[in-house]
């Protein structure tokens, strides 16, 4: 009559990464519910939103009538990507090296699987959101800004995991190297900042000359060009660098982004966990606390 | 010589240095199956550095180490499953509220469970056991420091430990915590057999909860056995005090018992008193000792 009948049972790496999947719901849920971060969601969506709801007339010279949040929508969308999938990772992985969750992760069997599903799964949820905020409201508000048919929103869809695929595995190893959310703000919130700025984000026109070939390495542009490509219509790759819509080379970009960094990114967090231990915490509590 | 070979923890000679600072200078350190070792020192003894890699989460320079039969270097998930750490914690995991935490905890052990040993442990039995009913849906943000520690002690206890690895369990718990938790060592190693091996700077509380001591001064093991044992060893001779015909005695002798005996066959004694070196005189005297030491060092380099 025993009340535990043993279920197939799982093997003990299913097993981590499904303790992970329910970490990272877990986290969802706290974000969901924590007043900080729903606030910080609500303010900027509801800002950027407001001010697009004000711009909606301002057609963009030289896109044959394009208005300027039908322009802007695939950068924002982008952006929220990058800031999501980049800076959130890293300011949580890095929170939590110093605050001992990964250390406590760590004491436990295959913890750190556990923990880095949880991460991952808690972060892509966590930019849901935004993204919710920013485009259940939009057809109501700004019109339909999908020119190539609804069939474009399945495509958007799939840009928007690519880029999460390319960018999740970057916020990892930054957050993993950096060690502690200072270091984070310095190396990588300002790159981040920095490669927002010269990517012409909101609108290609915004791309500085010398910025070009530049840009034209990271994710970034690449996520927003393949999101242009998919919503805007026939004409408006005239503002693209080159002139033209190369969606196979923004998913090629994409892809060699995720590649190398779904390889580099566990070699890098293996790495920085192991040097996750009580004395190195202590010492850490002891500096804060200027003992 | 079987029985050191299967001891839960068995090290022998381990040595570690930093930047060319000796921290541990040939450690011998053997705990029997549910015996409870208390490591003994003051801060900068050597103590952390001991138990992290027994826990397998620090490189050696030098030394045999086995736990439970394997190399904590290269220990797998299911050894990992078998040990218990109980850390110092500090603020991790703000938002999760406690019974959610030690539930998620507790969920990573379910596949290392054995007929004889069930795992993880039932969330709620542990909670009450260490007296955190009552704060079981608070968010761990709002726990007081001694309610932090018993969580901890609590996440090192939910996977049902064979060994369980403590680094100064009870800093920051008041008496009344500290002596549950001292019940709680004794019911874990009771019941589960558990083997356990703590660190702690605190000689009570070493007295208390340790069947063997081993005291740790400068990065070398300088006294083992039980408090008394300890006590004599390095605190030297007892004294013996009596009166005789109106004057004082006082004698010094390793082996009081003896010397008593001896003593009162030899005719009237009044006023006997034996005074046997106390732990905490050991325990001062080692670390004056030792700071004197330290302090030496420093004046040579200079």
């Amino acid at each position: 009559m025993s009340t535990h009948l043993p279920r197939s049972a799982p093997t003990p790496r299913t097993w981590a990464l499904r303790t992970g999947l329910r970490r990272g719901l877990t986290e969802f849920r706290h974000m969901l519910r924590s007043p900080e971060d729903l606030t910080w969601n609500v303010v900027i969506g509801i800002g950027i939103l407001v001010y697009l709801v004000t711009q909606r007339d301002t057609i963009v010279p030289g896109t044959g009538g394009l208005t300027l949040p039908n322009l802007a929508l695939p950068g924002i969308l982008a952006a929220t990507i990058l800031f999501g999938m980049v800076m959130g990772p890293a300011f949580a992985l890095s929170a939590e090296a110093e605050d001992g969750t990964v250390l406590r992760l760590r004491t436990m069997p295959r913890g750190t699987t556990t923990y880095t599903v949880g991460i991952v799964v808690g972060q892509v949820l966590g930019a849901l959101p935004m993204l919710a905020i920013l485009l259940v409201p939009w057809p109501f508000l700004l019109g339909d800004p999908m020119h190539q048919g609804p069939g474009g929103w399945v495509a958007v869809v799939g840009w928007l995991l690519l880029g999460t695929l390319a960018m999740l595995p970057v916020g990892i190893i930054g957050g993993a190297l950096a060690g502690r959310p200072t270091r984070v703000m310095l190396f990588v919130l300002a790159p981040v900042v920095a490669l927002a700025f010269v990517s012409g984000v909101f609108g290609p026109q915004t791309v500085p000359a010398w910025a070009a070939g530049v840009v034209q390495v990271f994710p970034l542009y690449w996520l927003a060009h393949g999101l242009r490509a998919t919503s805007l219509p026939a004409g408006a790759e005239g503002l693209e660098l080159g002139g033209a819509w190369h969606p196979e080379v923004a998913a090629l970009v994409l892809v060699a982004w995720a590649v190398v960094g779904l390889v580099v990114a566990p070699l890098v967090l293996r790495r920085s966990t192991a040097r996750q231990t009580a004395s190195a915490l202590a010492r850490r509590v002891d500096a804060l606390l200027g003992r | 010589m079987d029985s050191i070979e299967h001891a839960p923890v068995h090290v022998a000679g381990l040595r570690m240095s930093y930047g060319g600072r000796t921290v541990l200078d040939g450690i011998d350190l053997d705990v029997a199956a549910g015996e409870v070792v208390a490591l003994l020192g003051p801060n900068g003894a050597g103590k952390t550095t001991t138990v992290e890699i027994v826990e397998g989460f620090r490189h050696r320079d030098a030394g045999d180490v086995a736990v439970l039969g394997v190399d904590p270097e290269h220990g797998d998930d299911a050894w990992r499953a078998r040990i218990g750490v109980v850390l110092q914690s500090w603020r991790d995991h703000r938002r999760w509220r406690v019974r959610e935490l030690l539930g998620q905890l507790a969920d990573t052990y379910r596949p290392y469970a054995s007929p004889g040993r069930p795992r993880p442990r039932d969330v709620d039995d542990l909670l009450a056991r260490v007296g955190l009913s009552g704060a079981a849906d608070q968010r761990m943000a709002t726990l007081s420091g001694g309610q932090r520690r018993r969580l901890d002690v609590a996440v090192g206890l939910v996977g049902r430990p064979d060994l369980l690895i403590l680094d100064e369990p009870t800093a920051g718990l008041d008496p009344v915590a500290r002596r549950e938790f001292h019940e709680l060592v004794h019911e874990v190693v009771d019941r589960d057999g558990t083997t356990v091996l703590l660190t702690t700077h605190d000689l009570a509380e070493a007295e208390t909860v340790a069947d063997r001591i081993l005291l740790l001064a400068g990065g070398r093991i300088v006294a083992a056995g039980s408090p008394a044992a300890v006590a004599r060893e390095v605190a030297g001779p007892s004294e013996v005090r009596w009166s005789a015909g109106g004057a004082r005695h006082v004698h010094s002798t390793h082996d009081p018992v003896a010397f008593t005996r001896e003593l009162l066959a030899g005719g009237a004694v009044e006023d006997l008193e034996v005074v046997r070196a106390t732990l905490e005189d050991a325990y001062l005297e080692i670390v004056r000792r030792h700071e004197s030491d330290a302090h030496r060092d420093l004046e040579v380099t200079r």
